[in-house]
């Protein structure tokens, strides 16, 4: 069961595109909201308006800054989640077989019903993907919401994963990356999409693409924005306006 | 990463406790165990109690122990599944040596040979408990060469200091296997310290710029967290001891797991009667913070690649 299945028939994933994300956090949110009743559910907080507020999420908006060599500096918003591995190590380590990499698509999930609690598959997987219910006492991840991609009664426009349904600016995609004429495997090629971590050895499914080159010219003078309301009054007008400006 | 006490306990008496247990194997093969069946029988019962305590607290951090007994069906691909089939695996030589040590039936090729199984299937754990860290492709400290030779080494030492200590209290001579023991602490602690000193210089694997894959823009430095308090990532995988107290942690476990209870060893093996009981309970009363530190290091030494995500370069 924790051995990984050879050949995936399909290799659903995520492409995310870190040009246009504009780290609103609504992917992480909706997929809460969705997830909190779904497959993995209750996604347990701890705490949640007070001063420690803690809890389990399958999706993190980092956002960094990066420098470059020529002194520029750009901000890049950048969605965590499970990267649904081709080489799994959160699945081999699993003792009970709760951990698992599905053969007809290549989701990797964990089964409530049989996981143990204890937490080797966080620690083998480099990304933090998996995060710890200690309410429930299991393993939680991303499904890549299987509960919503496979459901005949969302209109085929839903069935996509909530963090694609809820992004506003259309940064992430969704769909099957071991085929190379799928929309996604095309714009992985179009825009030379990379992998998190390669000398990790997990052979990611999800990709990302990069920040597009800067394209303002940055030789030319900023423009000065000229003052609205010029100071032409009478001169008791001026005196007012000092009186009242106190 | 986070040093669970749970786990640290259970690596070290489970560790000490099988390898009492193989020693006792492979001394009675070598016709030196004491003809005082007593101090047998409590040796057994001092290497059962540990390893059955340190089972019980690795299921202490589970979040359903009821559940354990699903860890042992995946032994195909699991490291942690291959030690929990071992663990158990092994009471049954043991117990078998425990009847046969009771029946008297010492001089006994059978009884030999299941004290030679038990020696095995001890170490065949010892071994599977090193890989379940070794096996973890993500975090460099735990997957070097290294690490399965020194938690079998330090069982058999920890082991053995163990059995020196209740020898003396039984008056048994303990000259050959306390030299044994510094023997195999000189050696535990040769390639502990070779073990520092490449997780010292080796360059780490990963990056925030290979984590984000953004270094091909230039260097990344987290500018915002995804989350105003640590989360379970953080919590678990975070932790991380500072160089200086590391280093210091580092010479009080040298001192308390290697030189101390290596000297001790040494003073016990020299035969002299009230002078090597002394030491032999001396090199034991070291050793037991000296693991217990040395085994606090190795999980709060190691880093985990998930954390380039939020550190601050």
């Amino acid at each position: 069961m924790t051995c990984l299945p050879s050949k995936t028939g399909k290799k659903l994933g995520l492409v995310i595109d870190l040009d246009i994300c504009v780290g609103c956090h609504a992917c992480a949110t909706s997929c809460k909201e969705w997830n909190a009743s779904g497959y993995s559910g209750p996604l347990t907080d701890s705490d949640p308006y007070g001063a420690n507020p803690d809890g389990v999420w399958f999706n993190r908006v980092h956002t960094y800054e990066v420098k470059g060599p020529a002194g520029d500096s750009r901000t890049v918003n950048f969605p965590r989640s499970c990267l649904h591995c081709d080489d799994a190590p959160c699945v081999t380590v699993c003792p009970t077989g709760a951990s698992f990499k599905r053969a007809e698509d290549g989701i990797v999930l964990v089964n409530p019903d049989t996981c143990i609690g204890c937490k080797l598959c966080s620690w083998a997987c480099p990304y933090g993907a998996r995060e710890y219910d200690p309410d429930a006492g299991v393993m939680k991840k991303c499904t890549l919401c299987v509960d919503r991609i496979y459901n005949a009664s969302l209109s085929p426009a839903d069935r996509v994963p909530a963090c694609v349904a809820a992004c506003p600016t259309g940064a992430r995609s969704f769909g099957d990356l071991g085929d190379p004429d799928s929309g996604v495997s095309e714009l992985v090629r179009a825009r030379d999409g990379f992998d998190l971590m390669p000398e990790q050895g997990c052979a990611p499914v999800n990709k990302y693409l990069p920040p597009r080159a800067a394209t303002a010219d940055k030789t030319a003078v900023p423009r000065v924005l000229e003052p609205q309301v010029r100071d032409t009054g009478s001169a008791l007008l001026r005196w007012l306006d000092v009186v009242l400006s106190r | 990463m986070h040093p669970a006490l749970s786990v640290i306990f259970f690596t070290t008496a489970s560790g000490a406790g099988y390898g009492l247990l193989a020693w006792l194997g492979i001394l009675n093969a070598g016709g030196l165990l004491p003809d005082h069946g007593g101090s047998v029988l409590v040796a057994l019962s001092v290497a059962l109690g540990l390893v059955t305590a340190g089972l019980l607290s690795s299921t202490f951090h589970l979040g359903h122990p009821e559940r354990a007994w699903r860890a042992l069906t995946q032994w195909r691909s699991s490291w942690l599944s291959r030690e929990g089939v071992m663990a158990l695996l092994t009471y049954v030589p043991a117990l078998l040596f425990a009847w046969g040590s009771l029946r008297g039936l010492s001089g006994t090729p059978l009884y030999v040979g299941t004290g030679l199984l038990l020696a095995g299937c001890a170490l065949i754990t010892v071994f599977t408990t090193a890989m379940i860290y070794a096996s973890l492709r993500s975090i460099e400290a735990w997957q070097m060469p290294h690490v399965p030779p020194l938690y079998l080494l330090l069982a058999l030492a920890s082991g053995l200091v163990v059995y020196n200590a209740i020898a003396v209290w039984f008056a048994a001579s303990v000259q050959v296997t306390a030299l044994l023991a510094a023997l195999l602490l000189a050696a535990a602690g040769l390639l502990k310290w070779s073990y520092w000193r490449q997780i010292d210089t080796a360059p780490a694997r990963s990056s925030p710029e290979s984590a984000t894959g953004l270094g091909r823009l230039g260097t990344v430095s987290v500018l915002q967290q995804p989350h105003g308090r640590e989360n379970y990532v953080m919590r678990e995988m975070g932790y991380f001891i500072a160089r200086k107290h590391a280093a210091r942690l580092r010479r009080i476990s040298g001192l308390l797991l290697f030189a101390l209870p290596l000297l001790a060893s040494l003073i016990a093996a020299s035969g002299l009667r009230w002078i090597a009981s002394l030491a032999a309970g001396f090199a034991l009363l070291a050793l037991i913070p000296g693991v217990l530190v040395e085994r606090w290091l190795f999980f709060a030494e190691a880093r985990h690649p998930a954390m380039h995500f939020y550190r601050k370069s």
